[in-house]
């Protein structure tokens, strides 16, 4: 279940740009995670943390700049090959496969890495019969690791909030990725569940081996579970560190609660004058 | 020996099939039920339909308005072969034996055919977006009507006329198996699930790790090769192949169907096929009215139970024994 | 030489007929998303209520232009109803079901007119209700005139349609940018939840839309069935269909697009039918379709829209 460690970094973003017309949602993003780190991104609405996973995951080709998986550029290729490659997410706004049931859910997961082609499927080859029972056997197993294995069953869209957020989190791990890359996991939880969630992820990130990159709001937990933060602000960003070192930031601050507040409490942001 | 098993158990259906449909040809020619017989074949052809196309609609979540186009390929690839080979004897076999031959080659060719044009309207097409896509089947559908009524060789609009009445009661009983048995395994497997995946949500597929493109594709030739099957029988059972039987609202009838019965369920296809059929049959009396009645039952359907008869649900799902054995991927 | 402009005038003829439709189309996917599938045979029933209404005002005895704009004015708005009665009961109690629940009733509309109308007569006449299947002869509201200026042929019936469509579609125009109604239904095709909130009246602004699209469809029908000898039920399937093209090529919910795009359909039938294909006329517009959504799909003037992940 664990993945080789090396020390080749899982992911490395270089000079990462996305541009939509007029819009520059991200400006020469710089990332590079190794594995079995955890690291969060943080930044104000709109920053440009989405826009960063969806140009890392291949849902957005980058418009410069490079993305390397294990050494590899990926650049402009598809969505799926990348999940194939190791990188792995769950969405902002929920994205189950809701009329599923959460096996199955997990299952759809499992399906990249089935031995069988299309038309084996019809003849009930015997490899095909063994993916089934491989796949089931797979997503039972991580239905188990995120406590959802008496939801089995259930439809997606019948189960509670944070079992969905489980199951998306289970799903994505399914896919047997280097990197897990969660947006906003915490969204919508009580403060009970956020800390159970924190454990969560440790727990992951220790007994599977893979890296984390973690898009939270929620400053306690991202400041909680992260070795150290990337901050975005207006796609660009605008400190990294660790969390000690970037709480203090002046910059990061003033992006969160404005210069007003900086000139209040008489904080000056270096490099710019007083 | 466990291989031998294997393919027994993959065989089984058609096993089991054959017989019973033997037997029931038998049993209505001795009562000499010959108008019940053809609705009855109609209406297997009908589940051919309407099973395939689910799995583009249904199972798929893609919107397909140009099934009858595909049908149309079928039927005149295998038309134009046994009209060809009509009073050969092929490798010497006597005359029963060499038509049934020809007539599954060219069944067979026709299928080949008509997954070639599922393929070639697919792969462009899939990109597109739900209403677009219905409007690009469509126009295919138009387009290779067009195409063949003004292909002589292909007897334009007036069509091939004379070919033998090779369609019998076994033929398109298995037929449907055959639809039925592909539609149930293709839904139990991973690749099944990977089609459930991008109806439900293709982003999310995709990100899964499911190549949404090539398996859109897939499901969309699949379907069209089944429905070349269903055209190559329909042209064998009617004796005449002409682009009437294969416009947009032959389309829209089968998709009528498929949401009559539900859009994912291979159960409510194969009952409402049954039900249309003879429905319609029951009405021979109001025929002008039949259409006006159609159209009436279409917008009270979409307004009162657009999810159809049975929405996603099958009569395997009702016996808890069966689902739990689904559930473990069908082995022991 | 000669040969270019009778092209060109045919062209322009039947353009502006497509266009006069594909407004409608275009109209109605931009404030519903939806794809009327019905609107063809909104206009069928245009032609239809001129033949009742001029016939019930004696036009084939004593014809005159008072009459003749009667019938043009009242089939109209006997059409325009017709729309917002569509819209009302089959459209939206729908609005929040998927679009497929929406699109395969408009497909069941678009049959019951259809064969509706070729029903056996239930009230009797001249010209019984519903009319059948059988092609039924259209009065000529004005006797019609030759000319044949440098060599091509035109009748006035022909200048008359041309001058009446371009008036329309400039009126339109206004309406839709230079009113108060226009901004609310661009509003309403921009986000209809967010015009909702800013006050306006999205089922009004929605039932004037099929009301607007719908009398235009009547006023193509009119035009053309006064120049054209007969009108039966199935008239709408094939203009209906090349409209749609036309509105998608333009840009479906783009109005200006989807007058451009009639035009250009008009011009392009003519032209390689009359150069090239002629059997292949009808299958122009197919062939158009494919590939305006193969190589771009929004059409000339469309917005793409991205879905945000």
């Amino acid at each position: 279940m664990s993945a080789p460690v090396s020390e080749n970094p899982v992911l490395e973003a270089r000079k990462v740009t996305m541009q939509f017309g007029g819009l520059k949602a991200l400006s020469e993003f710089e990332l590079d995670l190794r594995p079995r780190e955890l690291v969060g991104m943080i930044g104000p609405n709109g920053a440009g943390k989405t826009t960063a996973f969806n140009a890392i995951t291949g849902v957005y080709a980058p418009t410069s700049g490079d993305v390397l998986v294990s050494g590899e550029r990926v650049n402009g290729q598809r969505p799926y090959a990348i999940c194939k490659k190791g990188i792995a997410r769950t969405f902002q706004n929920i994205r189950l496969f809701k009329d599923l049931t959460a096996i199955d859910n997990v299952r759809v997961a499992c399906h990249h890495r089935r031995q069988a082609g299309f038309t084996a499927a019809f003849i009930r080859s015997a490899a095909s019969l063994a993916d089934e029972r491989s796949i089931t056997r797979r997503a039972e197993e991580y239905l188990a690791v995120m406590g959802l294995a008496d939801r089995r069953d259930e439809l997606a869209r019948n189960l509670p909030y944070g079992e969905q957020r489980r199951l998306e989190i289970a799903r994505a791990l399914a896919t047997g990725p280097k990197l897990l890359c969660l947006d906003e996991p915490a969204a919508g939880m009580n403060a009970s569940e956020k800390v159970s969630l924190l454990e969560l992820i440790r727990k992951i990130r220790d007994d599977f081996g893979l890296a984390i990159l973690i898009i939270e709001h929620d400053m306690r937990v991202v400041m909680g579970v992260s070795e150290r933060l990337v901050v975005l602000d207006h796609g660009i960003i605008i400190s990294r560190g660790t969390p000690e070192k970037v709480r203090k930031d002046p910059k990061v601050i003033e992006a969160y609660l404005g210069d007003a507040y900086l000139a209040e409490k008489h904080i000056s942001v270096p490099g710019e004058g007083a | 020996m466990g291989h031998l098993k294997l393919v027994f158990r993959s065989l089984l259906p058609f096993l089991l099939a054959l017989p019973v449909l033997w037997a029931a040809t038998a049993v209505l020619a001795h009562f000499e039920m010959w108008s019940f017989q053809y609705i009855l074949m109609m209406a297997f052809i009908d589940v051919i339909l309407a099973v395939s196309l689910n799995v583009v609609n249904g199972f798929t979540g893609q919107f397909s308005l140009g099934h009858a186009g595909f049908m149309a390929v079928g039927a005149y690839t295998a038309a134009k072969i046994t009209v060809a080979m009509r009073g050969m004897d092929v490798l010497g076999l006597p005359p029963g034996v060499s038509d049934q031959v020809v007539f599954s080659a060219a069944l067979v060719a026709g299928m080949l055919t008509a997954a070639g044009a599922g393929f070639l309207v697919g792969m462009p097409s899939l990109r597109l977006r739900g209403d677009y896509l219905a409007i690009v089947t469509l126009g295919f559908n138009e387009i290779i009507r067009v195409v063949i009524e003004n292909t002589p060789f292909l007897g334009q609009a007036t069509g091939i006329s004379g070919l033998p009445r090779r369609t019998t009661l076994v033929w398109v009983g298995m037929g449907a198996v055959a639809t039925l048995v592909m539609a149930r395994r293709l839904v139990g497997s991973t690749h099944g699930r990977a089609l459930l995946a991008i109806r439900e949500d293709e982003v999310a597929a995709e990100a899964m790790g499911v190549d949404t493109t090539g398996y859109k594709v897939r499901a969309f030739v699949i379907s069209a090769a089944f429905a070349g099957l269903a055209g190559g029988l329909l042209v064998h059972l009617i004796q005449l192949c002409t682009p009437r039987s294969f416009t947009f609202v032959k389309s829209i009838e089968v998709v009528v169907m498929v949401v009559l019965g539900g859009l994912g369920s291979v159960t409510g296809s194969v009952i409402a096929a049954f039900v249309l059929r003879f429905g319609v049959e029951a009405l021979r009396e109001a025929q002008q009215y039949r259409m006006v009645l159609y159209s009436m039952l279409l917008i009270v359907l979409m307004l009162t139970r657009p999810t159809g008869l049975f929405g996603t649900r099958e009569i395997w799902d009702l016996l808890p024994r069966l689902r739990r054995r689904r559930a473990e991927g069908g082995a022991q | 030489m000669t040969e270019f402009l009778q092209h060109l005038v045919n062209g322009l003829s039947v353009g502006t007929i497509y266009a006069l439709i594909a407004l409608g189309y275009t109209m109605v996917y931009g404030v519903l998303k939806l794809i009327n599938f019905a609107h063809g045979d909104v206009y069928m029933v245009g032609a239809f209520s001129g033949l009742y209404l001029a016939r019930g005002l004696g036009v084939d005895q004593s014809p005159s232009l008072f009459k003749a704009l009667l019938v043009f004015v009242g089939s109209m708005l006997i059409c325009a109803a017709l729309g917002v009665i569509i819209e009302r009961f089959a459209y939206r109690p729908l609005r929040h079901q998927p679009r497929l629940t929406a699109l395969i009733t408009a497909i069941g509309v678009s049959f019951l007119l259809e064969y509706g109308f070729q029903l056996p007569p239930m009230v009797q006449g001249g010209v019984p209700f519903p009319p059948g299947p059988t092609p039924r002869f259209f009065p000529e509201p004005f006797p019609r005139v030759d000319f044949e200026p440098f060599g091509v042929h035109v009748s006035n019936y022909d200048i008359v349609s041309l001058a009446v469509a371009i008036g329309l579609m400039f009126a339109l125009q206004f309406v839709v940018y230079r009113t108060k109604f226009g901004t609310a239904m661009r509003a309403v095709s921009f986000d209809s939840g967010v015009a909702g909130l800013m006050g306006i009246n999205v089922n009004r602004v929605i039932s004037w839309t099929f009301a607007l699209g719908s009398g235009l469809a009547a006023a193509a029908a009119l035009l053309v069935a006064g120049s054209r000898p007969t009108i039966n039920p199935l008239m709408g399937l094939l203009p209906g269909i090349k409209a749609f093209v036309a509105a998608v090529f333009g840009g479906i919910g783009n109005v200006p697009g989807a007058m451009v795009g009639g035009l250009v359909l008009g011009l392009a039938e003519e032209y390689v039918a009359g150069y090239a294909l002629s059997s292949y006329r009808d299958g122009i517009a197919f062939a158009m379709l494919i590939l305006v959504l193969l190589f771009r799909p929004a059409g000339l003037f469309g917005r793409v829209r991205a879905e945000k992940v």
